[in-house]
C-alpha cells in the first residue's frame, strides 16, 4: 500500500503533540524545599535603581531590597550570600516570577489590585512607602506641579506612573503630554536635555537622579506634591501559602527587631534580654520559627546578617547613602511612620 | 486525480492537521498553566478604560477611552512613520543605487560611501543618534526658534499651522507660549529621529537592490538596445528597467517589511508606535501573553498585506515587461 511509506510521517505528525503532554501543568511545588534543595535562594531584582538594588564597583549586589533577599537567605538557608540575583525589567518581572524564574520579586514593585488578584501573585509586607514625585528645571520658576499646562512630561514606560501621571492631570483639569522612553537612560537624557519640561517617577528616584545624573543639580529641583502612593513589597508566586509567610514574617522581623533595638552589633547579647518580646523574637524564649517551618534562630540570623529595618534604610537609602532621604512615611509607626509590624508571638 | 497527486494531497492535509493540534495543544498548555497558577487570561482587558495617555496620536484619544482604541492609536502611530518611511526609502534608495552605477567618479564614491556607512551601523544606535543630536541642537520649547510665522522649531518638535481650531477658524496656529508652542500640528522629535533613522537606514539596502537588479540584466541587451539605435535613456527605460524590476521587487518587498518591523525600535526613543502602547498596556493589566499575541498578529497582518500588494505589483510589472 503506498500509504504505508507515510506512515511514520503520519505517526510523527499525531505523536509529536502527544509528546508535549508531560510537560504540561507544571507543579507549583513547595517553594521553600525547592530552595533548601538548591541551596540557594533566587532573587529577582532591577537592572539598577540606586539604593534599592544595583552592583556596586566591586561587583556586589547592594540595596534596600537586595537586603531583604539576604535576610531572607539567612532565615532560610543560614547563609545571606545564598542568592542568586536575577535582574529583570519592568516588562520581565511578573513573567519571571510567575514562571518560577524566580522565588522571589523582591524590586520596588509597586502594590495595586490587579497585581495582587489577577496576575497569580501575592505582594507580602510593605518595605518602603514611596509616592510620584516630578523633577523640573528651576529656570521654569515652578512652584507647584498643578503649573505643568501643556507641559510634556519624560516618562519611563512599564511602571505605574504612566497611570498615576494621568490620573493626576485629569483629576486637575490640566493637559500634559507625556514622552515614553522604554529605557532609564534614554529618558534621562531627554530630560537633561531639555526634551520635557519635567520628569516623574518615584520620590525617591528622583532624588538620586537630582544629584548624581544632572550636571548641575542646584538647576533642578523636586516638586513638592507628591500624586500617588506607592507602597513597595516583595511578591511571590500565589499557592504557596507557606513561602507567602516566611518572606512576610522575615521583613516583620526586621521591623520588630528595630522598635525593640536589635541591631545587627547587639543581636547576640540581645539573645539575653529579659524582655519577652525580644525573647520570642531571637529564639531564646519561645520557638517562633517553628510555625513557619524554620529554626528558632531564624530571625536573629537575619538581623545578624543585615541590621534592623532602620540599619538597612540608613545604610541604603537613608543618611549614609548618596540618597540622604528622609524616614518619613517610613519611620516606625510609633515615630510617625507607617512601619508597623503585627506581633511576634 | 492520480494516486501520486492524492498521496501528496492527503500528506498535506495531514501535515496541517498535526500543526494546527500542536499549535492547539501549546495554547491549551499554557491556557492550563496560567489558570493552575490563578493567572487571569482573556482579552476582556480590551474594553476596560486604557488610563494612560499617549504622548501623540492621529486618532482622536483621551485616557477614558477602551485599550482597544489605545491600541488602535499606536497602530496608526506605526503606519503614519512606515509608509511616508516607505516612499522615501525607496525614492532616496533608487537614486543612490543609481548614483551606484552612474560613470562619474565621484559620484558613485558618494553614493558607495553612503552605502557602506548606514548599512553598516545598526539602527537602534542611529535613531540614538538622530534623536539626541536633534534634542541636543534645538532650543527649549519655551523659547522655540521661529523658521517663519506660525512655524516654530524646538525641542518639542516643529510646529506648523494645520487645518481646523477653535471656534471654527479655517487654519490652528501655532502661537509661542509660557511653557511651550501651543496650537497647530506638531512633528515631534521622536517622529522625525525615527522617519529620519528608518528612511536613511534602508535606502541603503534599496539602493543595492536597485543596483544588484540592474546589473543582473545581461550585458548584452544594452548593447542590442544601443544597437537597435535606442539612445541610452531609451534604452534603460525601454529594456534595461522593465527586465531589471522583475529581479528587484522581491527583494525590495523584503526591505519593505524590514521597515514596518523595524519601526518597533520607537520604544528606544520615546515614539508611542503600536509595540511602545502594548508595553504600556503589558504592564498595566499584566496580560503579557494576550498583548505579544496580539502584535504579533497586527504585524503578521501587516507583513502579509505588504507583501499581497507587491505580489500583485510583479504580475503587473511582469505583463509589463513582456508587452513592451
Amino acid at each position: 500500500m503506498r500509504l504505508a511509506k507515510s506512515a511514520p510521517w503520519l505517526r510523527a505528525a499525531v505523536l509529536l503533540p502527544a509528546l508535549l503532554l508531560p510537560f504540561g501543568l507544571a507543579h507549583a511545588g513547595k517553594t521553600l524545599d525547592q530552595i533548601r534543595q538548591r541551596s540557594q535562594l533566587s532573587c529577582g531584582v532591577s537592572t539598577g535603581v540606586i539604593g534599592f538594588s544595583s552592583v556596586d564597583s566591586q561587583g556586589n549586589w547592594r540595596g534596600l531590597d537586595v537586603d531583604v533577599c539576604r535576610a531572607i537567605a539567612a532565615a532560610v538557608l543560614h547563609d545571606p550570600d545564598k542568592v542568586k540575583y536575577v535582574p529583570l525589567n519592568s516588562q520581565q518581572r511578573f513573567t519571571a516570577l510567575q514562571s518560577g524564574e524566580v522565588d522571589i520579586l523582591s524590586r520596588d514593585t509597586t502594590w495595586t489590585l490587579t497585581r495582587d488578584a489577577s496576575m497569580g501573585l501575592s505582594f507580602t509586607a510593605v518595605t518602603y512607602y514611596d509616592g510620584q514625585g516630578f523633577l523640573v528645571p528651576k529656570k521654569l520658576r515652578l512652584t507647584s506641579a498643578k503649573q505643568l499646562k501643556n507641559a510634556e512630561i519624560c516618562v519611563q514606560s512599564g511602571t505605574t506612573t504612566e497611570k498615576n501621571l494621568n490620573d493626576y492631570f485629569k483629576a486637575q483639569g490640566v493637559r500634559i503630554k507625556p514622552v515614553v522612553f522604554e529605557k532609564f537612560e534614554s529618558a534621562i537624557k531627554a530630560f537633561f536635555s531639555g526634551r520635557c519640561q519635567a520628569y516623574t517617577t518615584d520620590a525617591s528616584a528622583l532624588a538620586f537622579i537630582r544629584s548624581k545624573e544632572a550636571a548641575k543639580p542646584d538647576d533642578y529641583q523636586v516638586l513638592p506634591e507628591l500624586i500617588s502612593k506607592e507602597p513597595l513589597a516583595p511578591v511571590v508566586r500565589r499557592g504557596d501559602d507557606e513561602w507567602f509567610a516566611i518572606v512576610k514574617w522575615v521583613v516583620f522581623a526586621l521591623i520588630e527587631a528595630e522598635e525593640y533595638g536589635v541591631t545587627r552589633k547587639n543581636v547576640e547579647t540581645m539573645k539575653a534580654s529579659p524582655n519577652p518580646a525580644i525573647g520570642r523574637l531571637l529564639g531564646s524564649a519561645e520557638d517562633s520559627g517553628k510555625p513557619l517551618g524554620l529554626d528558632r534562630d531564624w530571625a536573629a540570623r537575619a538581623v545578624g546578617a543585615v541590621g534592623n529595618y532602620g540599619e538597612i534604610f540608613q545604610r541604603n537609602v537613608g543618611a549614609d547613602s548618596p540618597l540622604k532621604l528622609a524616614r518619613g512615611l517610613n519611620a516606625l509607626w510609633n515615630k510617625g511612620g507607617l512601619m508597623y509590624a503585627p506581633p511576634i508571638r | 486525480m492520480s494516486g501520486r497527486r492524492l498521496r501528496s494531497l492527503g500528506l498535506q492535509v495531514l501535515l496541517a492537521a498535526g500543526l494546527g493540534l500542536l499549535l492547539w495543544q501549546l495554547v491549551g498548555i499554557t491556557a492550563a498553566n496560567m489558570h493552575e497558577r490563578g493567572i487571569q487570561s482573556g482579552f476582556g482587558f480590551l474594553r476596560e478604560p486604557a488610563g494612560f495617555a499617549i504622548g501623540e496620536s492621529l486618532l482622536p484619544f483621551d485616557s477614558a477611552d477602551s485599550t482597544w482604541w489605545a491600541l488602535m492609536a499606536g497602530l496608526v502611530n506605526t503606519l503614519r512613520v512606515a509608509l511616508p518611511a516607505i516612499v522615501i526609502s525607496t525614492v532616496l534608495g533608487t537614486a543612490i543605487g543609481l548614483g551606484r552605477l552612474s560613470p562619474n567618479l565621484l559620484l558613485r564614491g558618494l553614493c558607495k560611501g553612503y552605502v557602506e556607512t548606514l548599512r553598516n551601523v545598526p539602527l537602534l544606535l542611529q535613531l540614538l543618534a538622530w534623536y539626541f543630536v536633534v534634542t541636543d541642537l534645538l532650543p527649549a520649547a519655551s523659547a522655540a526658534l521661529k523658521i517663519a510665522p506660525h512655524l516654530f522649531l524646538s525641542k518639542s518638535g516643529l510646529s506648523l499651522p494645520w487645518f481646523g481650531g477653535e471656534g471654527g477658524a479655517w487654519f490652528d496656529l501655532p502661537v509661542q507660549g509660557a511653557m511651550a508652542v501651543t496650537g497647530g500640528a506638531v512633528l515631534t522629535p521622536e517622529y522625525i529621529a525615527l522617519l529620519f533613522g528608518l528612511s536613511l537606514y534602508t535606502a541603503s539596502y534599496v539602493a543595492e537592490t536597485v543596483r544588484a537588479g540592474i546589473q543582473a540584466v545581461p550585458r548584452g541587451q544594452r548593447d542590442a538596445a544601443l544597437a537597435l539605435g535606442m539612445s541610452r535613456v531609451q534604452g534603460f527605460r525601454l529594456v534595461l528597467l522593465p527586465q531589471a524590476l522583475r529581479s528587484i521587487i522581491p527583494p525590495l518587498t523584503n526591505q519593505h517589511l524590514s521597515l514596518t518591523k523595524n519601526s518597533s525600535l520607537a520604544v528606544a526613543i520615546g515614539y508611542p508606535d503600536l509595540v511602545s502602547i502594548a508595553d504600556t498596556t503589558l504592564n498595566q493589566t499584566g496580560r503579557a501573553a494576550e498583548c505579544i499575541a496580539l502584535i504579533m498578529a497586527v504585524y503578521l497582518v501587516i507583513s502579509l498585506f505588504t507583501a499581497g500588494t507587491s505580489a500583485w505589483l510583479e504580475r503587473r510589472t511582469g505583463h509589463w515587461a513582456q508587452r513592451s
